[in-house]
């Protein structure tokens, strides 16, 4: 009884203009987050394709989903993006982080160029990398055939499409992290490095045990925001390959797609996108846990 | 010695992320038969290419319809954002921290969880292939009232009591006093969600049909995998740079407000 008077007595308290300002983050809440996420609860349990009426169908969409190759597939897909994507992403980023690190010309310069992919739309990097990877065409093969390397079918053979896409991915976003790499780097204090001197530690040495170290909080960021974006996978299989070849490069996200936009399948997509973000979800848990275990 | 491989890997640094922009802006301007060609120079540069797209697509309305919700989009987080993190950072109210608690909740939410009931509430309000299924589900942002809180928390409060004792109301207070002020936060917060806006590509795909409300990369990747481009890698490489060029010419002024922001939208995670 107290307890509500307690806190009729704390509104009456309240700013009135301080509802009056967060009145429509309320409304916005309600609406587009709350009531997606209890919707999406009840389309897990039915069948839908939207224009006819929902039928309940029980756990049929989760029993489905695990006898669902496909579903395996894109997962393994995302697997094979985020084993190639994340170390390349690290080395290059950090190597790049590195050189403008040291005492160079021109450092914001070369930063900015770096960095242009970042702002350009996905859609214009998939097109550009659609010609590069291009098996008569592409510049790629035209190095290779200078050196006498035969052509490699870059988006044709389903071992190195998902791997090609991946390459792709991290010249895209690096620029992001080379950034944060060298702001990691600006603060890292130099007297650990004249410490490491000192002790007659190698440039190895203080690279393996002061830079690294330093750069931990950083290294966890990189890999948590390229397993979200790994998972997020749209655009790029979307144009430059549709999934194939033989669906070695259908993406988590292309696969809810395909199954809510061209099969018509809500419920069966939402059971989908609902699995998807949870193993987000623990993966990234787990990751952070992983290399605090370990630092 | 060293000092020369050091700059030899910058500069392979300036080609590998530089090049393919600078050859997609010339291949567009190129001959159809050069354009494969590695050379970054032809003496035929025409604007065929661009006459092609503008007959095949509506990309002009394309662009204009990606400015105004993208614009619109801004706007709305800028203007309702700073609303939130104001009362967020500023003001007593009962519910506040549970407000907060929930702004970081809805941060860790994956997309992929709401994006298709979002699709169904759209198509159930009637607004798929209106402006408003593109601007209203995006007019708020969890990051962006996060960063509008951090930074008013550090503006005095004695500045807002004298305010206050001159009979300022709270919403003169925040346009008038604080959004002067504010001017980092509010850039980065404009950049940020005017970038993702002006990038996105997948809900447009989902929300709109009609070609005439189609935003610009929407258009484009239409265009690119509906086989209107066909064969003709001209008039691929010159919708690819009427994509790119607006976004990469903002970016040529404002390229440290650019990079300092989309870092900060980095570290959140």
């Amino acid at each position: 009884m107290s307890g509500r008077w307690n806190i009729a007595a704390r509104i009456r308290k309240s700013e009135k203009t301080a509802y009056l300002f967060v009145l429509p983050y309320v409304v916005y809440f309600l609406a587009f987050v709350a009531y997606p996420l209890i919707f999406s609860l009840v389309l897990m349990f039915h069948r839908w394709n939207i224009v006819t009426p929902m039928e309940w169908i029980g756990l049929k969409n989760f029993i489905r989903m695990f006898d669902d190759p496909l579903v395996l597939r894109s997962f393994l897909n995302t697997l094979i993006f985020l084993a190639i994507h994340i170390p390349l992403q690290i080395v290059v980023a950090l190597s790049f982080a590195m050189l403008l690190n040291s005492r160079v010309h021109f450092r914001s310069f070369f930063r900015a160029v770096y960095f242009t992919p970042v702002v350009v739309s996905g859609v214009v990097v998939t097109i550009l990398w659609q010609q590069m990877y291009s098996f008569d065409n592409g510049v790629f093969n035209a190095i290779l055939g200078s050196v006498g390397i035969d052509k490699i079918p870059w988006l044709v053979d389903p071992a190195i499409a998902m791997p090609s896409i991946a390459v792709m991915a991290t010249w895209k976003n690096v620029g992001i992290y080379i950034v944060l790499f060298l702001v990691g780097l600006q603060h890292i204090p130099a007297e650990l490095y004249e410490a490491a001197e000192i002790d007659g530690g190698s440039k190895y040495n203080a690279f393996r045990h002061v830079t690294i170290p330093m750069l931990n909080p950083t290294i966890i960021g990189v890999i948590v925001l390229s397993t979200i974006g790994g998972f997020s996978l749209f655009i790029e299989p979307y144009v430059l390959t549709g999934g194939g070849p033989m669906q070695s490069t259908l993406s988590a996200m292309l696969y809810i797609y395909n199954q809510a936009f061209y099969f018509g399948h809500m419920g069966y997509a939402a059971t989908l996108g609902i699995m998807f973000a949870l193993v987000i979800l623990a993966v990234v848990v787990v990751q952070r846990k992983v290399i605090e275990a370990e630092s | 010695m060293t000092k020369l491989l050091k700059y030899c890997a910058l500069v392979a640094g300036l080609v590998i992320f530089g090049y393919p922009f600078v050859w997609m802006m010339i291949g567009s301007l190129k001959p159809e038969m050069e354009i494969s060609n590695l050379k970054l120079w032809s003496s035929l540069l025409s604007f065929t290419s661009y006459r092609t797209v503008f007959t095949k697509v509506p990309i002009a309305r394309a662009f204009a319809n990606s400015l105004f919700v993208s614009l619109s989009v801004t706007t709305l987080v800028v203007v309702l954002g700073s609303m939130v993190g104001y009362a967020l950072a500023k003001m007593r109210f009962f519910g506040k921290e549970l407000l907060y608690l929930l702004i970081l909740f809805t941060m860790m939410i994956p997309f992929q969880i709401t994006l298709i009931p979002q699709y169904v509430l759209m198509v159930k309000l009637g607004w798929t292939d209106t402006y408003l299924s593109l601007i209203v589900p995006s007019m708020m942002s969890g990051l962006s009232i996060i960063l509008f809180r951090q930074f008013f928390m550090n503006v005095p409060q004695a500045l807002i009591d004298a305010a206050r004792i001159d009979g300022c109301t709270d919403v003169q207070i925040l346009f008038k006093l604080i959004w002067p002020l504010s001017r980092p936060v509010i850039i980065t917060v404009a950049i940020l969600t005017f970038m993702a806006s002006w990038n996105d590509v997948l809900w447009p795909l989902i929300v709109v049909r009609d070609r005439s409300l189609m935003t610009m990369p929407q258009l484009v990747t239409i265009f690119v995998i509906g086989g209107e481009a066909e064969t003709q890698l001209g008039s691929l490489l010159a919708v690819s740079t009427l994509l790119a060029l607006p976004v990469i010419l903002a970016y040529a002024f404002f390229q440290r407000y650019f990079i300092e922001s989309m870092a900060t939208s980095g570290i959140k995670g």
